[in-house]
């Protein structure tokens, strides 16, 4: 028994190793996205949010590039829209469509819309206009339940986005119907477009204030895939929605932008694309 | 009207199991609760929250189910921007159908009558946007916009009675009906008001063409163009704001396909007020008398 576990335990480590891996070359894609638009992303925001969606799509959800409308996956939503970039290179990662596309992001005809869209296979809500991700994903997980189905629902805000009355009327409507098939994400980076969260409207205890509304809720370092993978776990054996709030750094990984409201949306010169380059493949 | 939509609604209900039906906080005077009886599990009272209801439709139909949403269409538009957004955009399967609209909650006062509406909602790109005003009407529009794919709107108002339509099947998706033969004048209408124009125009000594139109979008353009032809002078009543419904509708239509005078009857840029509904309506000249009135005026004032 005992060796069976360490197997396992193997078998695991090794499975996160390779999700580290897919990220490093997640967060190059969102690198090179920017690079090669002139439009300018969303990149600081993107970069807080992609060790989630990554865990998401490779250790968590099922899911199939192969069937996109496969009634009983999982599904996921990106709620903070701004954070396409995030999306589509873990899209890519996955094979939804080839790694070559993320340089059309946000041109003219490109699948690739500035915020997420229908049209980019993979893509199960559109999103852009913030706070609407939880409501979508109640009557989704109400589909899921009335169906019988297995599939599970999750969200991922913008913790400014919590501004949005919306999200609070979602919160009270999913704890209301015990949806233990939603989970929320939110990404605690700490900043908005303007300032930093807590300037502009004060969010904290948010923690509590989404406990208060009747969810199960975690605290997590929301660049840790260990850490996110067991919250995710956890959030499975929950009575009703569970969330997990992820505490992120924005522009995680680039440190000209880490921690600060510098990537909110930006171009790189080609000096600083090197440099965030350099920097990520000098991580370990 | 709203037993009529409730229960053309739950019998809807009884076949297709991938109807679900949501309201927020006014599932007895939306007419819904019909539904919510017979199908309980398919049936979601949100509380008052709009926005997450249009949201939670979304979510339903991305997922392959029929949502109804049910609400006063004032509080409708509280949630526009999502339906904007999300809704519209994305080619949702969503049926939103406003209730007590127009001046039709004339008691309540101007923060529950819905004057803009159809303005609202016609914008939108692949937005169906219709107002029946016959009761048998009603049922089969609940009926079409059920089985059609695609976001729509369906507006109603509160009088349940009316009867001015005859004939096995009285309402197609994008189809106007003349209801009235005249050569003076045409005259486009939709909801209740087209009882009111028709009540005109038996009392009037003018030829009046009467030409419901329940579809504002699609507008019948084959039929509003060639009756406008027919009479050289057209005018439009509703329930609405004279902005954006459906007198711009025929408008925008005609002034590129047949530029006649248009003029538009209804709400003239100003909120509602309490009052008894028959009474609101003829200080807006909304009434038969009123509305006759105007169209001899028109007429008289084009052979001068």
């Amino acid at each position: 028994m005992k060796a069976v576990l360490e197997v396992m335990d193997q078998r695991h480590l090794i499975e996160l190793q390779v999700l580290r891996e897919r990220i490093k070359s997640i967060r190059k894609s969102v690198l090179d996205m920017t690079a090669s638009t002139s439009a300018g992303l969303h990149v600081g925001a993107s970069l807080s949010c992609v060790d989630v969606i990554a865990t998401l799509y490779f250790m968590k959800m099922r899911h199939s590039p192969y069937r996109p409308d496969w009634a009983d996956r999982d599904r996921f939503i990106l709620s903070k829209g701004h954070a396409a970039p995030a999306l589509y290179a873990v899209l890519a990662e996955a094979g939804y469509f080839p790694k070559e596309e993320l340089k059309t992001i946000k041109d003219l005809n490109s699948r690739l819309q500035g915020h997420p869209d229908l049209r980019t296979p993979g893509v199960d809500a559109p999103s852009g206009s913030l706070g609407q991700g939880i409501s979508i994903g109640i009557g989704m997980a109400l589909a899921a339940k009335r169906r019988g189905s297995r599939s599970r629902v999750y969200v991922l805000v913008g913790d400014g986005e919590c501004d949005e009355g919306q999200i609070w009327e979602s919160l009270m409507t999913a704890a209301h119907l015990k949806l233990n098939n939603l989970v929320l994400i939110v990404d605690r980076n700490g900043w908005q477009l303007d300032d930093r969260t807590e300037e502009i409207k004060r969010k904290a205890p948010l923690k509590g204030k989404i406990e208060s509304f009747g969810w199960e809720t975690y605290l997590i370092n929301g660049h840790d895939p260990e850490k996110i993978l067991d919250a995710l776990d956890l959030c499975e054996l929950a009575d009703g929605p569970a969330a997990i709030i992820a505490r992120t750094m924005k522009g995680k990984g680039v440190q000209f932008m880490e921690g600060t409201n510098k990537g909110h949306k930006m171009r790189f010169s080609n000096e600083q694309y090197q440099e965030a380059l350099t920097e990520l493949e000098e991580a370990s | 009207m709203r037993a009529i939509f409730g229960e053309a609604l739950s019998s809807l209900g009884e076949a297709n199991y991938n109807l679900m039906v949501l309201t927020a906080d006014v599932a007895k005077p939306t007419g819904v609760y019909k539904f919510a009886e017979a199908h309980p599990s398919r049936f979601f009272n949100v509380g008052i929250s709009e926005q997450d209801m249009i949201g939670i439709a979304s979510g339903l139909a991305l997922s392959g189910s029929v949502p109804v949403v049910a609400v006063f269409a004032p509080f409708l538009m509280r949630a526009w921007e999502q339906v904007r957004s999300t809704v519209a955009r994305a080619n949702l399967n969503v049926k939103m159908v406003g209730t007590h609209a127009g001046l039709s909650a004339s008691d309540e006062g101007g923060s529950h009558q819905s004057l803009e509406d159809v303005a609202l909602m016609r914008v939108l790109p692949n937005m169906t946007v219709v107002v029946p005003g016959d009761r048998q009407e009603i049922a089969e529009a609940t009926r079409a916009i059920v089985a059609m794919r695609g976001p729509v709107y369906m507006r109603l108002g509160r009088d349940e009675s009316l009867s001015f339509l005859e004939g096995e099947q009285v309402f197609r998706i994008g189809r106007a009906v003349t209801v009235a033969d005249g050569s003076d004048i045409t005259v486009f209408s939709n909801g209740s008001m087209t009882a009111e124009v028709l009540a005109a125009a038996e009392s009037l000594d003018i030829g009046v063409k009467v030409v419901h139109v329940p579809t504002v979008k699609p507008l019948d353009s084959g039929a509003i163009v060639s009756a406008a032809r027919e009479t050289g002078l057209v005018a439009c009543v509703e329930e609405h704001s004279v902005i954006g419904g459906l007198g711009s509708a025929v408008a925008e239509l005609l002034s590129g396909e047949y530029p006649v005078p248009v003029k538009r009857i209804g709400v003239n840029d100003t909120y509602g007020e309490s009052g008894p509904q028959r009474e609101l309506l003829r200080k807006h000249g909304l009434v038969a008398e009123s509305i006759g009135e105007t169209l001899k005026r028109i007429v008289r004032g084009k052979a001068a």
